[in-house]
């Protein structure tokens, strides 16, 4: 046949019209370009203006299409008829769904408001449902940071005033050497993948400290296998090897760090190992000038690092000796910790010359004239172009808040914190602890709490207890069992509720948190605990409501389901109040809005709360007649004020112009629409680095309604609030925690960061470490069971490193049982090679329940997918000693989901993964046996 | 049999950069939606809510170990889709005609009005990179986005596949590959860009850049300890050296 060729349309029509708004496939909140043909949905792409992801999109966010039209969306409120875990519902009105809410609730707000427990998994409007749950009055309030990643959010807020994840970034323009930690494919998903392709384009290195080499560290060029859990030893060993050989930035350790406040030495002193103040209440330091003591920010001081100051008999030391004294020790030499790292000690040598090479050899200039804090100026910005990030893997070990504090002192001895090349905060950051607010617990029936839930405590005076020293909060947060537990510990909501301890509530009241599933730790344990009945013959946690788009496994466990609609369909703010969507250079903010209405009988789940709050009569929800203030989620979002000028959205306020501050502009939405979705104000050139100390910015950023008034502060090499902790420990202070826990906070609130061995108790023959994370193309994806997706990841083998497989004679497609101290399950294995000699793994997630999620009970995911939650439990086993221990952080209660050890064995295939969990009915049906997706003619 | 032109215009294809794919599959979801709601029929998918589900799509992500001699195993991402060959098997065992290569641009098409599904074009590929569509019984396969690049209708920025827009990683590339001094040709002759299973003799337009070299840190131990020389043995010295130090700033 000879040559030929057909014409073809190279300019077909692309869709009718764009329609511009953010992504809620993860956390990462994109900026979309939803185009759509006849009204509706036909192609996700990403905004290219849009300062998250500047035009790419993940797979995730792409897939976004396949969310919209899932079979599993919820269609009506329900209400359930069979037992609790059937998942027999009827479907009701809005009406009745809404009366049988307030019937529920208004007569605990009347009588005992902390009866209601409102835990909100991965919302997005933790300062609106908080500000809900305010009013209400009960403390028992928070989302899911305490399962998930707290210890890397205190240790960061509380060490430097800003943490890894979407409060900061690394300098990615100008960063030459860039060291990633960590289990886990992402976070914030699309910036980093912007980012590792700069630096590769550069020719810039990437160091990757991961037991498994995935993802972004399968790109890495430097890849240290870590054990996890270690990985705190091995930043300290760093930080040993940099210190002794005077590889620090001593001009930045003086000038911008409490590495040279004095510290009293008076070992009989009730401020004993507390910074010495002067009557202001200001740390006190030498000046090398007058060698006399100072206030830290006096104009003109030159603080001595070293100078020691001696009174009544007593010498009092900076913060730095007591580094040194402590860091240069031999247990921390590369030798010494190499074979509990299961590093080489010559790569740890190595990897911290590169690091002392870069940062030291390769400094940076940018031509930037500033002023500090002190008043002095500076012709340039000085660089130190190494830059850190952390996952959520270095968090999720109960030694996981010393280990990013490690990690942020490493970054800070080398200077290389908010410097060029370095690791930058994005606004609201940096702000530090103290300017957060402290938790508040003050229960008043029928009237709002006395404060926000969740904030940053000081000493112990902050801590949520009742006057009988018993736990303010069902979850127990900000107790002396884990004191700094900024976020909450939303995994022990359902076993103390359980339990009745400390107390027992009447309603859970849960949004978008899989507790029945793999948002729980024991998870059939959970499942059982939901169930449960007393001796009355009514459930032990007698009521729950739950908002959810999608028929996941907890809806089975709810009283009644509250359906929410899908992220097209929805008003939403991500607001400079909560996390928004901020860049180093910028403050920004962005807003969903409905791009399709919904065609179920649906409701955004705040548009609900400002409903229900109306119906309850709670004061932010009503004006002065009674009548519903906010008519739904949008009125809120436009006219709410959290201080005079200030509400959820920064941008287009007052007249339009107005960022940050500025009176309700009605038109506010239509703008942030015809802007993309978004709203940006730059910061200016000069006072985008050095923040915490550059005036330039302080100024901008009160300007912007982040602060009220300049705020500089001194990077916290030394936590003095865990100082304060130790004392009363020590038996310093009216409020003493009970005997059993003096130890554990004397060892493990140490001021300055430790590394120590989690507990192993228990752990006996079982030795194997065994991790999950979630694939990148489904990390923080909540929303359904994506027909795209599910073809990428459906199945989740165990991954064994090759020195397992050999051991056990395993070959692929065989099985294993995997056990622990809590529990077993059997589970098909794959061999990798790329992965620590002692680690297992697993992609979290994908394992389902049958009748979940509209899959139908073929699926794969139901069938050879598994979970390792029901190997963990929220508990440390048994120790004899009469109490049972948490699973978690004892600094913050963070769940420590990767202190798990395991037993590995090889078994004969079952017919399913093991355990097997009977099909739960589902409310919205199976999905169709085919897909042919076209909406265009 | 259907012919192949004897030369074509441009040599348009992509550049996959292999030491920067995370293996994150944008590029993946982002073709199958273009590619469902554009050219031809949609990318369909048999049992999506049910065993494992299985579509059409025309860019895959494949991972494969690599276990050098020395150092630790790596992981490799491997983006593949259609290479545009030259010599393109998949045109000339087409009965039909259906399948062509374009002289303007060189883009390897499948004219579905003609195509009868056959599948001979599948087995002649030798880099498995076109899948027949069940749903339609049609051959479907990277178009390089013909209906995208030359789209009047999209803003000028936007005239490129979609995978390479879409790409987080910025680790995909398109271009015209016959030109030496374009940017796609430049990068490939800057990293030793390299096709893939140049012994079938289809000579592939894309080209793939190959990973860095990787864990050579150990080996760099001698020109990095230096670096490392204590200032003092013992914590008193390392304070009488800070001391002389802080003199200096």
């Amino acid at each position: 046949m000879g040559y030929q060729q057909p014409s073809v349309d190279t300019s077909p029509k692309v869709s009718d019209e764009i329609r511009q708004t953010t992504c809620y496939m993860c956390a990462c909140r994109c900026g979309i370009n939803v185009h759509m043909k006849d009204g509706k949905v036909a192609y996700i792409e990403g905004n290219r203006d849009h300062p998250v992801n500047k035009g790419v999109l993940c797979a995730k966010g792409s897939a976004g299409i396949m969310q919209v039209n899932a079979p599993s969306r919820l269609k009506a409120p329900l209400k359930r008829v069979g037992p609790r875990g059937s998942g027999e519902f009827e479907e009701i009105s809005w009406d009745e769904a809404l009366d049988i809410a307030t019937e529920w609730l208004a007569p605990i707000r009347e009588k005992n408001p902390e009866k209601l427990a409102f835990f909100t998994g991965r919302d997005q409007s933790q300062s609106f449902t908080s500000f809900w749950a305010q009013h209400f009055g009960t403390p028992n309030y928070a989302a899911h940071g305490g399962f998930c990643s707290v210890n890397m959010a205190a240790a960061g807020i509380y060490t430097m005033g800003g943490a890894f994840w979407e409060f900061g970034q690394p300098d990615w323009d100008h960063t030459k050497l860039f060291l990633l930690f960590g289990v886990a494919e992402d976070h914030d998903s699309n910036p980093i993948k912007m980012g590792l392709g700069k630096i590769k384009a550069r020719g810039a290195k990437v160091i990757g400290v991961n037991p498994i080499r995935t993802g972004y560290n399968a790109i890495a060029d430097e890849w240290v296998g870590i054990t996890p859990g270690t990985d705190g030893l091995f930043v300290l060993s760093l930080i040993h090897l940099l210190m002794k050989a005077g590889k620090i930035d001593l001009d930045y350790l003086a000038r911008y760090t409490n590495a040279p406040v004095l510290i009293n030495g008076d070992k009989n002193s009730p401020e004993h190992g507390l910074f010495l103040r002067d009557g202001d209440g200001k740390p006190l330091v030498v000046d090398r000038e007058t060698g006399k003591l100072t206030a830290f920010d006096k104009p003109g001081v030159k603080p001595d690092l070293s100078a020691t100051h001696r009174a009544a008999g007593v010498t009092h030391k900076p913060v730095f000796h007591m580094m040194a004294e402590r860091y240069l020790d031999d247990q921390y030499a590369p030798e010494a910790v190499a074979e509990r790292c299961g590093i080489p000690a010559k790569q740890i040598r190595a990897i911290a010359g590169e690091i002392a090479r870069v940062a030291f050899d390769e400094a940076i200039e940018l031509d930037h004239e500033w002023t500090d804090f002190r008043g002095e100026k500076h012709k340039t910005m000085t660089g130190r172009p190494v830059s850190f990030h952390a996952m959520r893997g270095v968090s999720a070990h109960a030694n996981g808040f010393q280990t990013a504090r490690a990690l942020h002192v490493l970054q800070i001895i080398l200077g290389t914190v908010e410097v060029p090349g370095g690791f930058r905060f994005k606004p609201p950051y940096p702000k530090p602890a103290e300017a957060h607010p402290k938790p508040h617990c003050g229960v008043t029936p029928g009237a709002p709490l006395d404060g926000p839930h969740l904030g940053f405590v000081q000493g112990p005076d902050d801590l949520m207890l009742k006057e009988d020293g018993s736990p303010a909060r069902i979850d127990k947060a900000f107790t002396w069992d884990n004191p700094m537990s900024s976020h909450g510990l939303m995994h022990m909501v359902i076993s103390n509720a359980h339990a009745g301890d400390p107390y027992k509530i009447d309603t859970l009241f849960m949004y978008m948190a899989n507790m029945s599933w793999n948002s729980s730790m024991n998870t059939k344990g959970v499942m059982e605990m939901l169930t449960d009945k007393g001796e009355d013959g009514e459930y032990v946690i007698p009521r729950i409501i739950y908002s959810d788009a999608y028929s996941s496994e907890m809806v089975a466990y709810a009283d009644l389901i509250l359906p929410d609609t899908t992220y097209l369909e929805r008003h939403d703010c991500i607001s400079l109040l909560d996390r928004p969507i901020c860049e180093a250079d910028a403050a920004a903010d962005a807003i969903r809005w409905p791009v399709i209405e919904p065609d179920r009988d649906v409701r955004g789940f705040q548009s609900v709360l400002c409903e229900l709050g109306a119906r309850l009569n709670l004061p932010g929800f009503v004006n002065e007649d009674g009548s519903q203030k906010f008519a739904d989620y949008a009125d809120y979002i436009v006219n709410h004020e959290r201080r005079p000028g200030v509400g959820p959205l920064a941008g287009f306020r007052g007249d339009g112009t107005e960022f940050g501050r500025g009176e309700v502009n009605p038109e506010q939405l239509d703008r942030y629409i015809e802007n993309g979705g978004f709203a940006v104000s730059h910061i200016p050139e000069g006072a985008n680095y050095y923040k915490p100390w550059n005036n330039a910015y302080q100024d901008w950023a009160v300007k912007t309604g982040l602060f009220d008034k300049p705020h500089p502060y001194l990077f916290q090499l030394y936590v003095e609030p865990m100082r304060k902790f130790q004392l009363a420990a020590e038996g310093h202070g009216d409020r003493q925690p009970p005997d059993h826990l003096r130890e554990q906070i004397k060892s493990k609130m140490d001021p300055l960061p430790i590394w120590y061995e989690t507990d192993q108790h228990g752990n006996d023959g079982f030795t194997v470490n065994a991790l999950t994370q979630r694939p990148m193309a489904m990390y923080h994806s909540w929303g359904t069971q994506n027909a795209w997706l599910r073809q990428l990841h459906g199945r989740n083998p165990l991954y064994l490193p090759t020195k397992i497989m050999r051991e056990h004679g395993f070959e692929e497609g065989d099985w294993a049982r995997v056990s622990s101290p809590h529990g077993e399950i059997t589970v098909p294995v794959m061999e990798m090679a790329a992965l620590n000699d002692n680690t297992v793994w697993t992609w979290n997630a994908i394992g389902k329940r049958k009748g979940a999620w509209a899959l139908k009970e073929d699926a794969s995911e139901a069938n050879e997918g598994f979970l390792l939650n029901h190997l963990i439990h929220e508990l440390l086993p048994a120790k004899g000693d009469g109490m049972r221990w948490a699973n978690s952080d004892p600094v913050t209660g963070q769940a420590a989901w990767f202190d798990l050890k395991v037993k590995i064995e090889k078994v004969a295939a079952p017919s399913e993964s093991q355990p097997e969990f009977a099909p739960i009915k589902s409310p919205v049906g199976v999905g169709p046996k085919e897909l042919k997706w076209k909406v265009g003619k | 049999m259907t012919n192949l032109p004897e030369a074509t215009q441009k040599k348009l294809g992509l550049v996959i950069d292999l030491d920067t794919c995370v293996g994150c599959h944008a590029c993946v979801i982002s073709c199958k939606g273009w590619n469902t709601e554009n050219y031809g029929a949609p990318l369909s998918d048999q049992d999506p809510y049910g065993g494992a589900g299985s579509g059409t799509f025309l860019n895959r992500v494949h991972s494969y170990e690599a276990k050098p001699k020395d150092g630790p195993a790596q992981l490799v991402h491997f983006p593949k889709s259609c290479l545009h060959c030259e010599d393109a098997p998949c045109v000339t065992v087409c009965p039909t005609g259906a399948s062509y290569k374009r002289v303007e641009d060189g883009i390897v098409l499948v004219n579905e009005d003609a195509c009868i599904g056959c599948g001979l074009c599948a087995w002649a590929c030798p880099y498995g990179a076109r899948e027949m569509d069940a749903a339609e019984g049609v051959m479907k396969k990277c178009t390089l986005c013909v209906d995208r690049i030359y789209n009047e209708n999209l803003p000028e920025v936007d005239r490129e596949p979609t995978c390479v827009r879409t790409c987080p990683a910025g680790a995909r590339h398109f271009g015209d590959l016959g030109d030496p001094d374009s940017d796609v040709s430049k990068l490939v002759a800057a990293r030793g860009g390299f096709d893939l299973m140049p012994e079938m003799g289809t000579k592939p337009v894309n080209k793939y850049l190959p990973p860095r070299p990787k864990d050579q840190m150990v080996g760099e131990i001698d020109l990095l300890a230096p670096l490392l020389k204590p200032v003092a043995e013992e914590t008193s010295g390392f304070m009488a050296w800070l001391d002389k130090t802080l003199e200096k700033i």
